[in-house]
């Protein structure tokens, strides 16, 4: 039998749900505004004007 | 050629994790994702300090708890009571499983003191080591243990949970349930 040492099951089910929520929040779909964001910061370090879409 | 991957073009595969934790932080998704942007823009600036091979995600991280921290003060300053504003603008979604209720655990989560909620989000949720979250937060690793430990109890006492018992919970999980006969003696 394992020896817990002191870790009970209402904890462990609290870590379970901490990675829980995390993955929920993570999982979601990132808004657009971000991938815009990230092309408009290459654009500018290549030196580029603003570029339109490809 | 050694391929190195710039990490610039990896900061997309962070997004979401980076996401996860500013809604944590912030407890308001506009918030949080106002959050994301600023981490974005001031890991872009600072990529060259970036060392290539060491974590890209614990170093978003720390920049973005810093970017919350400066902006958190400001605020302060500037509004009475952040926190329930915040806490008001809470996201739900219903998620139906057997265990803890998960609507309840976020709004007991939200209650945490801030450095409660960062240690619990970094060790207990986003898996990082006790070191690393160390590292990230600027303190001992003992500091963070004990944020986290006592951040998992206020946890349970906000459910209305015994930290030590071990009930079942909703009754319908035996799985990685230890028995340990830890009867309570009241």
């Amino acid at each position: 039998m394992t020896s817990e040492k002191k870790t009970s099951s209402v904890m462990r089910q609290i870590d379970e749900n901490l990675r829980r929520v995390y993955q929920q929040d993570s999982s979601e779909e990132v808004p657009d505004r971000f991938k815009k964001l990230l092309d408009q910061l290459k654009s500018k370090d290549n030196g580029d004007e603003p570029q339109g879409p490809k | 050629m050694s391929e190195v991957k710039d990490p610039r073009d990896e900061l997309v595969e962070h997004l979401g994790a980076l996401r996860a934790f500013a809604m944590s932080l912030t407890r308001n998704s506009a918030a949080a994702d106002d959050l994301v942007q600023d981490t974005i823009e001031k890991a872009w600036k600072n990529m060259d300090k970036f060392q290539p091979g060491t974590n890209l995600r614990a170093w978003l991280f720390t920049i973005q708890r810093n970017a919350f921290y400066s902006i958190r003060r400001k605020a302060k300053r500037e509004v009475a009571d952040v926190d329930g504003i915040m806490a008001a603008g809470l996201s739900e979604k219903p998620h139906h499983d057997g265990r803890l209720a998960m609507n309840d655990f976020r709004k007991a989560f939200e209650k945490l003191p801030d450095e409660q909620r960062e240690a619990l989000m970094l060790v207990g949720a986003s898996g990082f080591a006790y070191e690393e979250a160390a590292d990230m937060c600027g303190v001992a690793v003992g500091t963070i243990k004990s944020r986290a430990n006592r951040g998992r109890r206020k946890l349970a006492e906000l459910m209305g949970l015994d930290p030590d018992e071990d009930p079942v919970i909703r009754d319908t999980t035996n799985d990685s349930v230890i028995s340990t006969s830890h009867s309570r003696q009241s």
